[in-house]
């Protein structure tokens, strides 16, 4: 039992959070909100070049031959950010589903996906691909996983909360994959869990600061006991969240036999921490949080999309209940 | 990143399990706070440590097996899955033993930690004060010198199984023109010392599970005194957690009476029919375990890369103590009309898990703790 990160998976999560600081901050999210793709200028790109966006590929197709304990951390710094850019889709679930598969469908698009030309999107059967438009091949999860190449594909347009999440509905010939659907679901409900949990944490950070130098009745807000322990309650979700998470994908990398009961156990904690740390940050930041100006609501807006995503907390929790045979 | 056991951790939890099973009472043990009950767990606590599984991270000397912390929380996996009886050395073992390894002098270590271990001699803790509760720093109870002596005057309170314990840890006013968190020191207070009295106070289920103190001119000598004179905040507070056993409650704990909630949910749906609001609870429980087992092999593997345990013990301490009060709850739901009978271990449970929000640190001075020390918000 070892718990620890490696130095150069910390080193490379510290990497990503550098780079996501100088290079997303939240004008870069906002400008996705307006733009026609929903997602950023120049970011894929250079995503690429550090080795993040074809990590999960065999080094043999060009990738960098790392797992889902390596791609962790990688995703909660991304939620942290709110990173407009589809990692989660590409990277935790379309790349590793492909070199799974083998074949030709991985023999076509593996090393062009590993290289970040070609890009992956993800959605189930019932619901949404985000970011369809901007894709080459979806891979649609339900009862199989089908994947669909979409310049040949009906794409229908639906806005989202989260003004850069661009849900579409995607018709067209599809390839059955040769996968198990379970496991590419799970695959992205543990990269949805890793990005609530980053998501939460930024909304905790940017509320403790605002609370530590907003000044009501001559003191400091977060002086006052009320909001301090609304703020130690959302502290205790993410803190509890957080290893669920990681564990999970620890399951995922080593296929262990609970796998999916241990990922709903860490997408059901990731969904109720970013849903409390939500309504904590808009509560403790009084009416400026309320503004479409103020950065909050971004925040605010990819954890309630990400936490009803790929299955919600009750949905995780009712998964658990028959894993555990009641 | 490795989160499965090695070969040699799966042993240790086999042997653990192995002994478990041959030798856990097959009835439960009377309440540890009645005066048979708690003769018959001292007597467990014999076995468990002549077997060497009291005390399985202590070093060998003090009858431990130096076992590692991640096999600690196995064995304390082990020890609750067994349904094995609740600890009544822990408060010793738990919060005083942790203080004696870093601060006692070698002749105190030779002295307390074997018996304490054992439980030849059973520790209960005299720290709160009528006027003293979570404002500990306001503790009034004095220790004036007197040669080799300390004299103590004054009073504590809540003190668990203090009816029936050898030994009491105290945190007394030594200076007595100090104020606050000075002047304080750390004293070892045997029950029989003269001026010292124990009175029982009968707990919410009516046991005399508590006592409180009266000390009127007890002579405690200073080869009793944990660390240095004036010092004993800074001792009482070095070590709320230590590498020898993170917490007073361990995951196995509440992973085992997770378990057995499932089980009672399956019960009761087998012959009822399923309840789909209260198998969600049930999950709920499930899941708060599992979590609490996760977040704390993760500290684990902090504390091993060399950061003292600091702040997870607040986050810790809230998560089981209210676990622990829903899960009774639930349970209780679950059992319809015959939840409210007072002959169920459920109820039982429930009654001593009311009391974890509100000792060791009432849950809300752990919210003070996480949002001042962790988050840095502003004192006042």
């Amino acid at each position: 039992m070892d718990f620890s990160f490696s130095d150069d998976q910390i080193m490379f999560q510290e990497a990503m959070r550098d780079f996501l600081a100088n290079e997303c901050p939240p004008e870069v999210v906002r400008a996705a909100w307006e733009n026609d793709s929903g997602r950023t200028n120049g970011l894929w790109a250079a995503l690429v070049e550090m080795g993040v966006v074809g990590m999960t590929a065999p080094e043999s197709a060009g990738g960098l031959g790392m797992d889902e304990t390596d791609l962790v951390l990688l995703l909660e710094e991304a939620g942290r950010a709110a990173l407009p850019e589809p990692l989660l889709e590409h990277t935790a679930v379309g790349i590793p589903t492909l070199a799974a598969a083998g074949g030709p469908v991985a023999e076509a698009w593996l090393e062009r996906a590993a290289s970040g030309e070609a890009i992956l999107g993800a959605g189930t059967d019932q619901g949404y691909a985000v970011g369809a438009a901007t894709c080459d091949l979806v891979f649609l999860i339900g009862e199989q996983v089908r994947a669909v190449p979409v310049d040949e594909a009906t794409l229908v347009e639906h806005r989202s909360v989260d003004g850069s999440r661009r849900l579409f509905e995607v018709d067209g010939e599809a390839v059955v994959i040769d996968t198990d659907p379970a496991l590419a679901f799970d695959r992205a409900a543990a990269a949805a869990a890793a990005q609530c949990v980053g998501v939460a944490q930024y909304l905790l950070d940017a509320t403790v600061e605002y609370v530590a130098q907003r000044y009501q009745f001559g003191k400091p807000v977060g002086s006052y006991q009320a909001v301090k322990h609304h703020l130690a309650n959302a502290a205790l979700k993410i803190e509890f969240a957080r290893p669920a998470a990681r564990h999970a994908a620890w399951c995922i990398a080593v296929g262990d036999p609970d796998r999916s009961r241990d990922v709903s156990l860490a997408k059901a904690l990731a969904s109720e921490a970013v849903d409390l740390a939500s309504r904590t940050a808009l509560q403790c930041h009084g009416a400026i949080g309320y503004t479409y100006e103020y950065d909050l609501h971004l925040w605010m807006k990819r954890g309630w999309a990400l936490s009803a995503a790929w299955g919600d907390a009750a949905w995780h929790r009712n998964r658990i209940a028959v894993a555990l045979g009641i | 990143m490795d989160l499965s056991f090695t070969p040699a951790e799966e042993e240790f939890r086999d042997e653990a399990r192995t002994w478990l099973a041959e030798n856990v009472p097959a009835e439960p043990l009377a309440s540890m706070d009645t005066p048979g009950g708690f003769e018959e767990h001292r007597e467990w606590e014999h076995i468990l440590f002549d077997a060497r599984w009291a005390v399985v991270s202590w070093p060998e000397r003090f009858g431990g097996r130096e076992a590692s912390l991640v096999e600690w929380l196995i064995f304390e996996e082990e020890y609750w899955a067994s349904g094995a009886p609740g600890r009544v050395s822990s408060n010793g073992v738990s919060l005083l033993a942790p203080t004696i390894f870093d601060f006692g002098t070698p002749e105190q270590q030779d002295r307390f930690l074997r018996p304490m271990a054992r439980g030849d001699e059973i520790w209960a803790q005299g720290w709160s004060e009528p006027d003293a509760g979570s404002d500990l720093a306001g503790i009034k109870t004095k220790a004036q010198r007197d040669g080799e002596f300390f004299v103590i005057d004054g009073q504590k309170t809540w003190c668990s199984r203090g009816a029936f314990a050898d030994w009491f840890f105290c945190l007394v006013r030594s200076d007595p023109d100090s104020e606050r968190h000075a002047g304080l020191s750390y004293l070892l207070v045997p029950v029989d010392t003269q001026g010292l009295e124990a009175r029982a106070i009968g707990r919410l289920d009516g046991e005399p599970g508590f006592a409180e103190l009266f000390f009127d001119c007890a002579r405690v000598h200073e080869r009793y005194l944990l660390g240095g004179e004036g010092e004993g905040w800074a001792v009482a507070m070095a070590t709320t957690g230590s590498e020898r056993g993170l917490n007073l409650r361990a995951p196995g704990r509440f992973m085992a009476a997770a378990d057995r909630l499932v089980g009672l949910y399956r019960e009761i749906a087998d012959s009822r029919g399923p309840d789909l609001d209260r198998r969600d609870q049930v999950v709920g429980a499930w899941m708060g375990a599992q979590a609490y087992r996760w977040q704390t092999y993760a500290t684990e593997a902090r504390l091993r890369g060399g950061s003292p345990i600091g702040s997870e013990a607040s986050f810790m301490k809230v998560l089981w103590s209210e676990l622990d009060v829903e899960l009774h709850a639930t349970a209780l739901r679950l059992m319809g009309r015959d939840g409210e009978r007072a002959d169920s271990s459920w109820m039982d449970g429930y009654v001593f898990a009311l009391s974890g929000p509100i000792y060791a640190g009432t849950n809300e001075i752990q919210r003070n703790i996480i949002s001042e020390r962790v988050l840095g918000l502003p004192r006042r």
